[in-house]
């Protein structure tokens, strides 16, 4: 973001008469209008549309009649949706954590010169240019409980004595998609994160060395408060998109083994495009999006407070 | 300055990377080697980080099998005009964004933050309706639409950074020079808007063919599959003999956006830390 504001453009002096100000920006509209009309048609609209389903009981079959608040009661006796909802809480929260702690450790290895660290650096770009239905088929491949390499490693270890079904199983499963969650999203994150590391003033850091910080000292009490606005943007986008997602889950488990990974996308696409529930579905939306802007809300005035 | 004194330190250091390195690499190396493994290997309860011999039985059987390389051509269609409007419908767009500071600026920049993190199951429902009412569901029309839509946020963002890196003084000049406003647009804006283009042509064409979520809500149809909706299906079907194929397939597939990482990866990270350092 602070790299958009560098990128605008100079601000035209306050002082120009409206009247040719008006003309430009009615040629500017013109310009615009082939972005705006399939973006109105396809997303602003959907999206107006999609909460007024929200309160209708369409259906796949039929257009639906205005049902008030129905679907949003129905949702509150509906076990299984929040049963998903909890399973998408536990996994947005773990995979935005621990994707920032490994991230975090290895943006401070790369902001260190080490030696290969720029080959670390391209690696760790590549799981960023892999979509993730290929990402899914890969930690597949990975997870296989014949012929997988993570039974492979870990019994050689000595760690686990038989082969583990790591992602049919229902204790293991939601770990185990976790775990691909943060391998996908680590690399984005350390990106931000390191760039926010060599952001950090090198002459506080000198000063600090000065007073006789330790380097643990200096991170803790210098590195980190300074990343701290860094911080709080990317785990609320990771929360965010993790929340949202979608493929990688589907291609990996598909929900299953019984609903253990049934993150609530996977739910309400379920409830959408194979039950034939669109109100239902869209009533599932519109709780999610509250629910996110909520949780989101209270972090952000956590975090605003303890700057403080 | 503490290289000497922390030498301990520096081996733990370095003892971590190689531990991210095996984390975020091996799992591509074994991708890798299994798309060369011979179905026996595969079948093997022992296996291999190397294959035994280099075998592309696999990617033989994975370009053979029709589906895929129907669902390649399919992706093509999809990505390579989704690209084209994209870049038609983004470049005007853009450089009014960034040339003209009216209320709509305001407006696009705010949506495009919010498109950015919008659940999209509550768009899909209302846009498989509106598509079907048009016949566009089980058709590649439809996609491309859609796919234009969702990857217009980030090419509009891009596309005006780099217009706006273009000094307003040059067309200014032209101006003076007597250029009608089209003239200027074509023969000074758009030549230096070029890398900028080709940038967001590639970004555009890459989400394009990596899209699942609309294809898998759109495309019913198993001629239509892109290569994304061919893979997740061919995995719905997976038999252990299946594996090195489908490793094989997902190889070929990423070629185009990897080829694409590797031409915008020093911008990519450059990019970012320079906008960081600066701000």
């Amino acid at each position: 973001m602070s790299q958009h504001a560098t990128l605008d453009p100079p601000v035209p002096a306050p002082t120009r008469p409206t009247a040719p100000r008006r003309r430009r920006d009615r040629g500017g509209t013109i310009l615009v209008l082939p972005a705006l009309i399939p973006v109105a048609l396809l997303s602003v609209w959907p999206l107006l549309q999609g909460i007024y389903l929200a309160f209708t009981d369409t259906t796949a079959g039929r257009p639906g009649a205005f049902v008030g608040l129905g679907n949003f009661a129905d949702l509150g006796s509906y076990g299984l949706f929040w049963d998903s909802f909890k399973i998408g809480l536990i996994w947005a929260v773990s995979v935005t954590v621990l994707q920032f702690l490994l991230a975090l450790g290895l943006a401070v290895l790369l902001n260190m010169r080490l030696r290969g660290a720029a080959f670390a650096r391209v690696l760790a770009l590549i799981p960023w240019a892999m979509p993730p239905v290929i990402i899914a088929i890969m930690w597949k491949l990975m997870y296989d409980p014949r012929s997988g390499p993570v039974n492979g490693i870990l019994s050689t270890l000595g760690i686990i004595d038989h082969n583990v079904n790591w992602l049919g199983d229902f204790s293991t499963a939601l770990p185990a998609v976790v775990f691909v969650g943060v391998w996908v999203g680590m690399p984005a994150t350390t990106v931000v994160l390191l760039a926010g590391l060599q952001s950090v003033d090198p002459a506080v850091l000198e000063a600090g060395s000065v007073d006789g910080a330790n380097t643990w000292q200096r991170f803790w009490h210098l590195v980190l408060p300074s990343l701290r606005p860094v911080i709080v943007a990317i785990t609320t986008l990771d929360f965010i998109w993790s929340f949202n997602e979608f493929g990688l889950v589907y291609v990996l488990t598909a929900g299953g083994p019984g609903g253990k990974t049934m993150l609530p996308m996977l739910f309400a696409y379920n409830e959408a495009f194979k039950y034939g529930n669109f109100g239902l579905a869209a009533a599932m939306g519109v709780v999610t999006v509250v629910v996110i802007v909520l949780l989101m809300f209270v972090y952000l005035r956590a975090q605003r407070r303890a700057a403080q | 300055m503490t290289s000497r004194r922390f030498t301990l330190g520096r081996a733990l250091s370095y003892l971590a990377l190689a531990g991210y390195v095996v984390l975020l690499g091996f799992p591509l190396v074994w991708l890798l080697s299994t798309s060369f493994k011979t179905p026996r290997e595969l079948a093997s309860l022992t296996p291999s980080l190397l294959p035994d011999s280099f075998s592309l039985a696999n990617f033989r059987a994975a370009i053979e099998q029709q589906d895929l390389l129907r669902a390649g051509a399919n992706s093509l269609i999809v990505a390579g005009c989704t690209t084209v409007l994209v870049v038609l419908v983004s470049v005007p767009a853009s450089y009014a964004l960034a040339r003209f500071r009216s209320r709509l600026r305001g407006v696009a920049m705010g949506w495009i933050l919010v498109s950015q993190v919008f659940p999209i199951i509550l768009i899909v429902v209302p846009l498989f309706l509106i598509l079907k009412q048009f016949g566009l569901i089980d058709s590649l029309v439809g996609l491309i639409l859609v796919d234009l839509v969702w990857s217009l946020p980030f090419a509009l963002w891009m596309l005006q950074g780099y217009v706006a890196k273009i000094p307003a003084e040059l067309e200014e000049a032209a101006a003076t020079d007597g250029a009608s406003r089209l003239r200027t647009l074509t023969s000074i804006v758009f030549p230096l808007l070029l890398p900028g283009i080709a940038a967001t042509s590639m970004f555009a064409f890459v989400l394009s063919w990596n899209e699942f979520f609309f294809a898998l809500v759109l495309i019913q149809d198993p001629q239509l599959n892109t290569l994304p909706l061919a893979l997740a299906r061919f995995v719905g079907q997976e038999g252990q003999v299946q594996l090195g194929p489908l490793a094989a397939g997902s190889l070929l597939s990423m070629i185009p956006s990897l080829v694409f990482f590797a031409l915008m990866q020093r911008r990519l990270t450059s990019g970012l830390l320079a906008g960081a350092v600066k701000g």
